[in-house]
């Protein structure tokens, strides 16, 4: 995992609402059994037209947002599946972050185990962040450090990410590896919970 | 002297019961008592796990089965038409086995859709914390359980750890008020609530829902409001356990038996809301008018009741849910102001977990019976289970589907989601009306427009060969 602690770049605006993962990662667009060789597959549906050829139209596929790091998006993006690769393909594309008023539950803890950064912000606020947006000046700096989003036209906005989740950020560590730190708690857990509640295993 | 006890609801409660450790910040580390695999999110988090040289810490609380890119025609085999789903099932089965994770395979009378056959093997029991790599995990939470989808990540994470990190949600109580009249259902009510309150009400919150009607509801009906808790935004549905319940529960393979029964039960009945407890949030619906629902657009937000109209986006006020409207009109070629009852279907599909359980068979059954399909719907049946299935068989409900022109399919998520995939999929363009909970661009094909509903709305719709209000259909016949 990459950490993110400030990463400043190209942000396209894809203000709809409700971006579902059918629509991030549609499935015909070669779901292997791995975790990672899914850039191709982003958006696909939205990117190409019947012919195959680029959408001109799709924002991504525009010269001004070409190389994009962040995608400011409306309300409930991620929501549906809970495919894992729809956010490897946002971070094999070069998204390292996702802006919107809300996110789907599922999209947010996978975004968190990939380093991705998903940024809550009020819907006003995402408004203003995508009308300063320009094919001239499309450039945002995201700043998990300092948590904050510094917009094109220099406005600060602060945003919160939980204390354990930034930290993994921040330092890019694997969760699995951190957990199991905890090995000794989990097996005093299962002693006394199998004691109170021995259906739960098998007893 | 009695302690004070503080007045808890039923997801405080089994959240409190699973905590493992506070790492602080509202983070806690959370005791996952069931897991359940399929082939596709699975055959990632085993091949991950292999390939780290990680063991599986507790087997004998982990399942799997497969129903995802599983083919549905009669006489399949471990082959799929979704490109690549080959090695999805390949992998999986390879890599399940040797761990001695209990495996339900496509020869297994217990096999089917994980949200199906996890109640319906007493595997997801009141008072557990319960997830699976698929969002619709959520449907379990109607045994009372504390149960929501994960990533292939998260899903090894459980596998190694038995826990997952977690910060805990708001509560929510959904008060669904007054009993549905004859012809609505579960399916309508979550899809009332869901245009009601949008695809994002229920964002940041556990779900419990509540009221006069969901005690009505069969545990069928309860599974399939928990179900789309998801497409309303919730991180979990929930609906406390009662003598439906327990007597659902009763005798189901991997339900307790015996006193390990008797001292589960008893601890079962504590975990309803207590009285006085407090949700962060209030919301309520009425049932008792409620119309039979269908979906309009690409959310199932965008969804009224057949006695409406279709609304105008115009008088949407928030510029990006406008947008979304008119771009959703567009792609089903859908008018605004004219109601979606007389509309025209090419397609009709009863499956899925929201809605493939033996009581939705028997409604869609009751409407189909003596009656054929439209010879212009191509009309398929896939039960959610393989036990489904047999218990329909048993009853004689496959020669109602058949009878009537419906294809009577094998067990798995079907047409709910492999036309998404390259997959089995509708013909482009055409108007499904379906018994799932996804209206997506592409659900369920290349541009095909999908409009959902409950089953005997389908069934209903497929009959007069366009979209009509079951509740008048059913009179006129």
């Amino acid at each position: 995992m990459i950490p993110f602690v400030t990463v400043e770049g190209i942000a396209a605006p894809l203000l709809q609402a409700n971006i579902d993962t059918d629509q991030i990662t549609p499935g015909h667009t070669g779901m292997k059994v791995q975790k990672s060789g899914f850039a191709a597959g982003l958006f696909f549906n939205w990117r190409y037209l019947a012919d195959g050829s680029a959408n001109p139209s799709f924002v991504l596929n525009q010269p001004a947002y070409r190389g994009a790091c962040f995608v400011v998006a409306g309300a409930n993006f991620g929501c549906g599946s809970s495919r894992e690769f729809a956010v490897w393909a946002l971070r094999d594309f070069g998204i390292r972050a996702v802006l919107a008023p809300s996110f789907g539950a599922i999209f947010t803890a996978n975004c968190y185990t990939n380093g991705l950064l998903p940024v809550t912000l009020p819907e006003p606020d995402i408004a203003a962040i995508a009308a300063a947006i320009t094919p001239e000046n499309p450039k945002l700096s995201v700043s998990l450090q300092d948590s904050v989003v510094v917009s094109p036209d220099a406005r600060v906005y602060p945003f919160r990410v939980p204390a354990l989740q930034r930290e993994r950020l921040l330092e890019g560590l694997d969760p699995i590896d951190h957990t199991r730190k905890r090995e000794s708690l989990i097996a005093a857990f299962q002693e006394k919970d199998a004691a109170l509640h021995p259906w739960v295993y098998w007893r | 002297m009695s302690p004070i006890v503080r007045s808890r609801t039923l997801f405080d409660k089994i959240w409190d019961n699973h905590i493992v450790a506070d790492l602080g910040d509202g983070a806690f580390l959370m005791h996952i008592d069931r897991h359940f695999l399929n082939e596709v999110s699975g055959a990632v988090s085993l091949k991950e796990l292999d390939r780290r040289e990680r063991r599986v810490r507790n087997p004998e609380l982990t399942f799997g089965t497969v129903d995802h890119v599983l083919e549905t025609t009669p006489g399949r085999g471990m082959t799929t038409r979704m490109p690549g789903g080959d090695d999805f099932l390949s992998e999986f089965v390879k890599r399940i086995v040797p761990h001695k994770i209990s495996f339900f395979d496509i020869n297994d009378p217990r096999q089917g859709i994980v949200h199906v056959i996890a109640p319906e093997l007493g595997i997801a029991l009141p008072g557990m914390t319960f997830i699976s790599g698929d969002s619709h995990t959520c449907t379990v939470g109607a045994v009372g359980a504390f149960a929501f989808g994960v990533g292939s990540s998260d899903s090894e994470h459980a596998l190694v750890t038995q826990t997952l990190v977690q910060t805990k949600p708001k509560t929510m109580r959904v008060n669904l008020n007054g009993v549905a009249m004859k012809g609505v259902y579960a399916k309508d009510v979550i899809l009332a609530l869901i245009g009601k309150y949008g695809a994002a009400g229920g964002t940041g919150y556990a779900v419990e829902f509540a009221g006069e009607a969901v005690r009505t509801f069969s545990m069928a009906g309860r599974l399939t409001l928990c179900n789309m808790a998801v497409e309303f935004g919730g991180r979990a549905g929930m609906v406390a356990p009662d003598d439906v319940t327990f007597s659902y529960l009763e005798g189901r393979e991997f339900s307790p038996k015996g006193q390990a029964w008797r001292n589960a039960l008893a601890f079962w009945r504590t975990l309803p809301s207590d009285p006085e407890a407090k949700f962060d949030l209030d919301i309520s619906l009425e049932c008792a008018s409620l119309a039979p629902q269908v979906t309009w657009g690409t959310s199932p937000e965008h969804v009224i009741g057949v006695d409406e109209v279709v609304p105008d986006p115009a008088r949407t006020m928030n510029v990006v849910s406008r947008a979304s409207q008119e771009r959703a009109l567009a792609y089903g070629g859908i008018q605004p102001g004219k109601p979606l009852v007389g509309l025209e279907v090419t397609g009709a599909f009863i499956g899925s977990c929201t809605n493939s359980r033996i009581d939705d068979l028997r409604a869609a059954a009751e409407v189909l019976r003596g009656q054929k399909v439209s010879s212009s719907v191509l009309s398929i049946c896939v039960p959610g289970s393989t036990a489904v299935k047999r218990q329909a068989e048993m009853e004689g409900l496959d020669r109602i589907f058949l009878d009537a022109g419906f294809q009577w399919r094998e067990s798995g998520c079907s047409l709910c989601m492999s036309g998404a995939t390259g997959g089995e999929s509708f013909a482009a363009n055409s108007r499904v009306i379906a018994s799932t909970n996804r209206n997506f661009e592409d659900r369920q094909g290349p541009h095909v427009r999908s409009h959902l509903a409950s089953p005997a709305t389908v069934a209903a719709s497929a009959i007069a060969g366009r979209i009509v209000d079951v509740r008048t259909f059913a009179r006129a016949q």
